[in-house]
């Protein structure tokens, strides 16, 4: 039920829609709760409506993150 | 797909799990709570328990919004189905959830009432466009994830002059399911396990952002990571989590910083804000009455709402007596610990509301986990408790 998906945006349609690529499938979905989505940009889908763009970014840096988890220090001796 | 593989590496998860261990204090038990359905699932299907030491626990939440529905909402969906006027639009994820005598709105449905599953609030608008001489309702359900779509299809319906869509509202807000964990009655009676801390919700954050949370921590002294759905998220958030309780801290951190800001979507927090307004109390399946836990329409939306329209009277009907949900939910008892789970109670016959969807507690370790455990006690023997 709270399954969202992170898709690109690739096509911009009238009333707020556009076409996004779920994985390979063309969708028509809304973008009416963003403001400001243009072609290539990602958003997180849920139940037909993108509610908020993804930050390619903060991905990265996230991903960065994980990637340093095996360097972390060793606890202080309790 | 892009921005869901690399979220899934498998080594990495080991990596972070070895972090966690080397962190964890040896001396010390975590226990911490994911309130969403969505990390529940992750849970389980990436058998993320298995690479956490065995003094870090997860207790997993009432987030799941198919899970919460009450047998009596479900009961009042039929009886507004079973009306011939009405066309009843639904998610797919409530078709099997049960309802009072064996019902639920499939079988309903299989006895003839109209029930049409949709995937979005925008088909049932179409529905009510296509069918002018029926009345569309929409079941509309789920957390601050789904209520602005719903807000949405009600502006549309409204621009679109259409009289007859409706919707039946049952949304419901984690924040006040949060603080009912911490703080209910029943949790006097019930007893509690200390939490930890929260790994925090993941597309509800998006909507309504990290900042109503700090209120948890500063107020209940927990920490809290707002933490994606994938496995290498939940991972991350409870290493997090494991050093803000090492280092005494109790603050909101952001896992999930590629999709959550501190302010979320504002343009959706206005919408669902003209829209609906707060309803004193709402029976919540497993919680039971939850003080301003839900939404109703407001006055100015009032030609919409079902419940006024069809004068479905609220009405609370009790789970099976034997079902746990109730304390699951709490963390107090394990789904493995239910004398119904997986004789009586499967996901194909579930009896609880945990056992309903794959978010639900029972149902993620009906699916995932049942066997992982017999094969722990085996290995552990008697040790494990
Ligand atoms: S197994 Fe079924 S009856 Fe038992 S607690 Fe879970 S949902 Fe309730």
């Amino acid at each position: 039920m709270c399954l969202a998906l992170p898709v690109r945006v690739i096509e911009l349609r009238d009333g707020d829609r556009g076409v996004v690529d779920l994985g390979g499938v063309r969708k028509e979905v809304s973008l009416a709760l963003v403001d400001g989505v243009s072609v290539g940009d990602y958003v997180i889908l849920h139940v037909g409506y993108a509610l908020t763009r993804l930050d390619p970014d903060e991905a990265q840096k996230t991903l960065e993150t994980f990637a340093a988890a095996g360097l972390s220090p060793e606890p202080a001796a309790p | 797909m892009k921005y869901i593989d690399e979220f899934r590496d498998g080594s990495v998860a080991r990596r972070i799990g070895a972090a966690i261990a080397r962190e964890a204090l040896p001396g010390r038990r975590y226990s911490f709570m994911e309130f969403c359905g969505g990390h529940t699932h992750a849970i389980a299907r990436y058998g993320v328990a298995d690479l956490l030491p065995g003094n870090v626990r997860m207790i997993h939440g009432p987030g799941c919004p198919v899970c919460v529905l009450p047998i009596g909402r479900i009961d009042m969906a039929i009886e507004i189905a079973r009306r011939p006027e009405v066309i009843l639009a639904t998610y797919g994820d409530t078709m099997r959830v049960p309802a009072s005598g064996r019902l639920s709105l499939l079988k309903a449905k299989a006895q003839g009432a109209d029930i049409r599953m949709v995937y979005s609030t925008a088909d049932a608008v179409r529905l009510a466009e296509r069918n002018p001489a029926r009345e569309v309702v929409m079941f509309a359900i789920g957390f601050e994830t789904t209520t602005p779509p719903t807000a949405l299809a009600i502006r549309e319906a409204q621009a679109k002059g259409l009289t007859n869509f409706f919707v039946f509202c049952n949304h419901v807000l984690t924040p006040s399911a949060i603080s009912h964990i911490l703080e209910s009655p029943e949790v006097r009676e019930l007893g509690t396990v200390p939490i930890d801390g929260f790994v925090g919700p993941a597309h509800v954050s998006t909507v309504i952002g990290s900042r109503p949370y700090e209120f948890f921590a500063e107020e209940y002294q927990k920490p809290v990571v707002i933490a994606g759905f994938e496995p290498l998220d939940v991972m991350q958030a409870i290493l997090m989590l494991v050093r803000q309780v090492n280092d005494g801290r109790c603050e909101v951190e952001n896992e999930f910083t590629r999709a959550v800001t501190r302010e979320g979507n504002a343009k959706a927090q206005a919408l669902v804000a003209e829209v609906f307004g707060l309803r004193r109390t709402f029976e919540w399946r497993g919680l039971g009455e939850v003080p301003y836990s839900a939404l109703r329409l407001k006055e100015g939306y009032a030609a919409f709402d079902a419940e006024r329209r069809y004068g479905v009277a609220d009405r609370s009907v009790p789970d099976h007596k034997a079902c746990e949900c109730g304390a699951i939910l709490r963390g107090l008892r394990h789904p493995a610990d239910c004398k119904l789970f997986g004789s009586a109670c499967t996901p194909e016959n579930p009896l609880g509301s945990c056992m309903v969807s794959s978010e639900g507690a029972c149902a993620a370790h009906y699916t995932y986990g049942r066997f992982r455990d017999t094969s722990r006690r085996v290995a552990a023997g008697a040790a494990v408790t």
